[in-house]
């Protein structure tokens, strides 16, 4: 029986996830026009690599990865693509991202793919196929899952690596991981196998919280029936533990440092959509085109539907039926979801769940009031902080002070916001102070960078300066050295050289020819000996002036 | 009232050598008070202070000699930063000081004719290009601090606003009202 | 800017409905709703309500052993509250029914007039009542940002500037030489009259720890002293009551999880300890552990005034500090201090602390080792 630890604070929110998990997981039918956003994950976008015109089959490649952090995108049906441009996309900005709009042709023609064997292939070709299959955390955060599948031994801060799967899902509304763990489990626990190798991690832990009896029930017969040393462990239900840190808290005890990836305790956790992916891409070499998405709030059907990627987010409402007093949709859960500008939006890897809000559904709070401290919210917060603290802070714009209370060890879960008797909105607050303060870092960073380039020019000039006046300073020395030597004052050494230079550019002068004294007509040529006599004439002159001055020097 | 005249005089001289060896033991060269300041300065190196560039800038507030308000790059919140440092009051900006959004360089170049001007009067050489050959803002080390703009003598250089996109958005303030509008 | 209500907002709360936070009145300024989208049905009215309620058994109690001024106090209290709230407010440019309507005025107004005696003039408790409103908590900022506890700042200004008023109590039910009326003490409190052949003597008497201090003083032997009869059995024919009263409300509250265990326990372990080694060493100048529990507003300030969550430190080793502090100075102020109850005192005094208290018992941070720094 494994020891269960704890996290401090959580809260228990109403679960709401009976309405949606009373059928399996359907297929959505396909759209008739797919919006594929080129930036679906953490880090770069996506460089397109095909055109307005294109044909593309089923799985192909469309977007390549840019860069360290980034994953590729792929056409999710066959079709056309009709353009790449900007596009309304799911942010909360509500601006428009660079999109490959593709028109099916209803043939659903694949790219021909074929599976990669994991156990004989290098790691590195592992990683690069799942980067180049677009598998990305398809828990929310849309990290490129290729970089979290270093191996994990050899790390000097721990013995044996722990791959730990999340299947808590504790948000409220969402069941989209429950659905898969009952309708995949086998699968899952493949692909599990599959990412236990390429950690080469000693054990896997597979936590499911105890609100999903029939997703523990099937993968505990998917784990006995493959045989693997598997575990299937369960938490209990409280929110948030499907947050990763708290997830590895509660299943091993280790907290992760601040600041630092789960790596660094010989830790790595997947959500199991992801790990379920991953087992497609390797084991039958499909690409991230689809991903099951739970579809409830005030709709006649919650379901769970197996959506591609792309689809608008009104065709999936229109297929649960949202009922007509609703007035806002939500992507993601309650607590940490999205509102979304428009449901003309595409449905993205990170979208897991919609919901189709009402003011009956959600009723509005009351307006907020200022905080009175009365440290709800730090005893709700399982990152142990200090909200009142970051919050008063980050409203009065001190983020320095913001900072001191651990501000970028928040992860915006909401807890503090759920509880407050003031109903102020505490992570919208942290999230602003957040994005100042890696404003101002940049600000920082590029004014120093302004600052060396200012001080270095600076210092070209300065040099420059010396250097003119270095040549400048050497020039005059040289001509004062040649107006002495032309005196007799000088030694007798120098004299013969200076005597050969001149006699040498004499001969020069004398050997060097006009060029354009070829073909001449005679007349030119007698023009051209007139000239010659008067300047023979006048260097007699200019001689005999010249040697009177010396003769007057020297008396 | 001799033995305390000679306490008194002893404890003075005492600290006095105290503090002179510290002032000399402890000696810090350079100012850093100037360090401190360039530090908090947006490094713009435009000039809209008075003082050829941020350093001289600097120099001029550590010594007294000018106010803390002269430099709209740096915004109310660099001059926030610098009454913190200094210890003085916050001053908002004087009534003629423009504050303008940031703004980056961009040579127009079928006007361009090549004659060095702007690479001269760029702060942090941003700007590349040589004798008669093409000139063009490096976009990235641009300050925006529009001292190219008057040395073109053919008034190619236009300044253009820097445009929030997906990836540099920020999280606003939050703001909501807790009475009804009327 | 300021956005607009919506006029179909519907005020009926089913129970355990969730709440969506953020509706009309919080879109941010991008115009979006945003997360999270439910939130739990408390609200700071609804706490400070509670806090209410958990007064009413205590002042039943007063009613019954005191009678009724104790209520005309009350009133003029709430109404002084809620008038000197609207009028700072609307000076200070801020809505007004949203702040009314939390009862944070009226927690205020009542603590103060359980703590002074309920036959003071009807000034006493109005200049009070104002005085904590308009300056101990609006010129700090208003609700949640003022230092001080507003009732205690308007005690400590009533004790310093009418000593006399402030320690003229009511005799207890049965003892006072003579009993008044209902009306004859409405008449007292509003117009200052005392029914003819009646003098103010008569009616009141000192508080049990009051006379404890001065026949202290007089060194008379703590049995002898107890003997008297206004200390009923133990710590104040009437008070004692009114005390355990108020012990049931701080325990309703300890239930309804409105406080934590942390102050209360804190504060009352430390005056039980302090007692306790001061009476063992010298019984018979020393009052026993208990009698400090129960006299005074030892146990209002544990369970009602200390746990004033604006003023009171955020961290738990925070609040077990606080309230010891506070115990001790209680303990000393009445014993070694000049004024008879020492919790208003205490209570201040720990408040200057608590900002150095916060940040000295800072949580550790998940994956963070040791202290915040």
């Amino acid at each position: 029986m494994r020891t269960l630890y704890q996290f401090n604070g959580g809260i228990h929110p109403p679960e709401n996830k009976e309405q949606s998990t009373q059928r399996g997981i359907t297929r959505a039918p396909l759209s008739s026009r797919l919006i594929i956003p080129f930036r679906q994950h953490a880090g770069e976008a996506a460089k397109p690599v095909v055109q307005a015109g294109d044909h593309v089959l089923k799985g192909q490649l469309i977007g390549m990865p840019c860069g360290l952090v980034s994953s590729a995108v792929h056409a999710s049906t066959s079709g056309t693509i009709t353009a790449i441009d900007m596009q309304p996309v799911a942010h909360p900005s509500g601006m428009p991202d660079l999109c490959a709009t593709l028109i099916p042709d209803g043939k659903e023609e694949w790219l021909p793919h074929e599976a990669v064997d994991y156990r004989s292939s290098d790691s590195a070709e592992l990683r690069q196929h799942l980067r180049m299959c677009g598998v990305v955390g398809l828990g929310g955060a849309v990290f490129p899952s290729d970089l979290k599948l270093r191996p994990l031994r050899g790390h000097p801060n721990k013995d044996i690596g722990t791959l730990i799967l999340n299947g808590a899902e504790c948000e409220p509304y969402i069941t989209c991981d429950d659905m898969l763990m009952r309708e995949r489990a086998a699968e899952i626990v493949q692909g599990a196998e599959m990412l236990r190798f390429m950690l080469d991690a000693g054990e896997v832990l597979i936590g499911i919280e105890d609100n999903k009896p029939q997703a523990i029930t099937a993968m505990r017969q998917a784990v006995a029936d493959s045989g693997l040393p598997f575990e299937v462990v369960v938490v209990p239900t409280i929110y948030p533990g499907g947050s990763a840190k708290q997830l590895i808290r509660m299943l091993t005890g280790l907290e992760v440092p601040s600041g630092k990836l789960p790596t660094e305790i010989g830790v790595q956790c997947f959500n199991v959509a992801t790990v379920y992916s991953a087992y497609r891409a390797l084991a039958h070499g499909e690409p991230l085109l689809s991903r099951i998405v739970t579809i409830t709030g005030n709709v006649r059907l919650p379901q769970n539907l197996k959506v591609l990627l792309g689809t608008p987010v009104q065709d999936l409402v229109a297929l649960g039926e949202a009922l007509p007093d609703t007035n806002h949709y939500i992507m993601g859960g309650p607590m940490m979801g999205m509102e979304l500008a428009s449901t003309a939006v595409p449905l993205v890897k990170a979208g897991n769940c919609i919901i189709a809000a009402s003011d009956k559904l959600f009723p509005p709070a009351p307006p907020a009031l200022p905080c009175i401290r009365c440290s709800r919210c730090a005893q709700a917060c399982p990152a142990d902080l200090q909200p009142m603290d970051m919050f008063w802070f980050s409203q009065s714009r001190e983020f320095d002070k913001a900072q001191q209370f651990s501000l970028f060890d928040c992860i915006e879960c909401g807890a503090c916001s759920y509880v407050c008797p003031s109903h102020i909105p505490l992570v919208q607050y942290f999230q602003f102070a957040k994005s100042e303060i890696r404003a101002r870092e940049q600000d920082k960073q590029a004014a120093d960078h302004a600052r060396e380039r200012h001080e270095f020019r600076e210092y070209r000039i300065e040099r420059e300066k010396q250097e003119k006046a270095g040549k400048l300073a050497a020039r005059e020395q040289s001509i004062r050295q040649s107006q002495a030597a032309a005196n007799s004052g000088i030694g007798p050494a120098i004299q013969p050289e200076i005597q050969a230079a001149i006699e040498r550019a004499r001969a020069q002068a004398a050997s060097a020819e006009p060029r354009n004294t070829d073909n001449l007509t005679p007349q030119q040529r007698a023009e051209i000996a007139g000239v010659e006599a008067r300047r023979e004439r006048v260097r007699e002159l200019a001689k005999s002036a010249v040697e009177h001055t010396n003769d007057h020097d020297k008396n | 009232m001799l033995s305390a005249l000679l306490v008194m005089a002893g404890i003075a001289i005492v600290l006095g050598a105290v503090l002179g060896y510290s002032a000399i033991k402890f000696h810090v060269e350079g100012n850093p008070l100037v360090d401190k300041i360039d530090a908090i300065l947006p490094q713009t190196q435009c000039g809209q202070c008075g003082y050829p560039g941020c350093r001289p800038y600097a120099a001029a507030i550590a010594s007294g000699e000018a106010d803390i308000n002269l430099c709209p790059p740096g915004g109310e919140e660099g001059i926030h930063k610098l009454a913190d440092l200094l210890g003085v009051e916050f001053k908002p900006f004087g009534g003629g000081t423009v504050l303008k959004p940031k703004a980056v360089a961009f040579i127009d170049e079928n006007l361009c004719i090549g004659c060095t001007l702007c690479i001269q009067a760029c702060p942090v050489d941003a700007i590349a290009g040589a004798a008669k050959q093409m000139h063009t803002i490096i976009a990235s080390e641009c300050t925006g601090c529009e001292l190219c703009v008057s040395p073109c003598p053919v008034n190619c250089i236009s300044m253009l606003p820097i445009v929030e996109k997906i990836t540099t958005w920020k999280w606003k303030y939050p703001v909501y009202s807790l009475a009804p509008a009327k | 800017m300021p956005v607009s209500l919506s006029p179909t907002l519907s005020r009926k709360r089913a129970r355990g409905q969730t709440y969506r936070c953020a509706s009309f009145k919080l879109r941010n300024n991008m115009g979006a709703f945003f997360s999270p989208f439910i939130s739990k049905p408390d609200t700071v009215s609804r706490i400070m309500f509670r806090v209410l309620l958990a007064l009413i058994p205590g002042i039943v109690l007063y009613v019954w052993y005191f009678g009724p001024a104790i209520l005309v106090s009350l009133t003029l209290a709430s109404l002084t509250a809620l008038g000197t709230e609207a009028l700072m407010l609307k000076l200070r440019n801020r809505p007004v029914a949203p702040f009314l309507k939390d009862n944070s005025a009226l927690v205020t107004g009542w603590l103060l007039a359980l703590s002074i005696p309920p036959l003071a003039p009807w000034w006493l408790i109005v200049v009070g009542t104002a005085f904590s409103i308009a300056i101990a908590k609006h010129l700090y900022g208003g609700l949640g940002n003022n230092p001080f506890n507003p009732a205690m700042v308007g005690y400590a200004v009533l004790i310093i500037s009418f000593p006399m008023q402030m320690t003229q109590w009511f005799s207890p039910r049965g003892l006072g030489a003579v009993e008044l009326g209902y009306l004859e003490q409405l008449e007292y409190i509003f117009l200052g009259a005392l029914p003819p052949n009646v003098t103010l003597d008569a009616i009141t008497m000192a508080s049990p720890l009051d006379t404890l201090k001065t026949r202290l003083h007089l060194d008379e032997p703590i049995k002898q002293i107890f003997a008297m009869p206004i200390y009923g059995r133990l710590a104040g024919q009437g008070s004692e009551m009114v005390s355990l009263g108020f012990l049931l409300g701080g325990l309703y509250l300890l239930a309804a999880r409105i406080i934590s265990w942390h102050v209360p326990v804190a504060y009352l372990a430390t005056l039980f300890i302090t007692a306790g080694i001061f009476h063992l060493a010298d019984p018979s100048h020393y009052a026993v552990p208990l009698f400090h529990w129960f006299s005074g507003a030892a146990i209002l300030g544990a369970f009602f005034i200390l746990t004033d969550p604006v003023t009171s430190p955020t961290t738990y080793k925070g609040k077990l500090l606080y309230a010891a502090g506070a115990g001790l100075l209680t303990y000393l102020i009445r014993v070694f201090g000049s004024f008879p109850d020492g919790v208003a005192f205490a209570t201040l005094l720990m408040n200057i602390c608590v900002p150095l208290i916060v940040l000295y018992t800072q949580p550790r941070v998940f994956g963070k080792k040791g202290k915040r720094s």
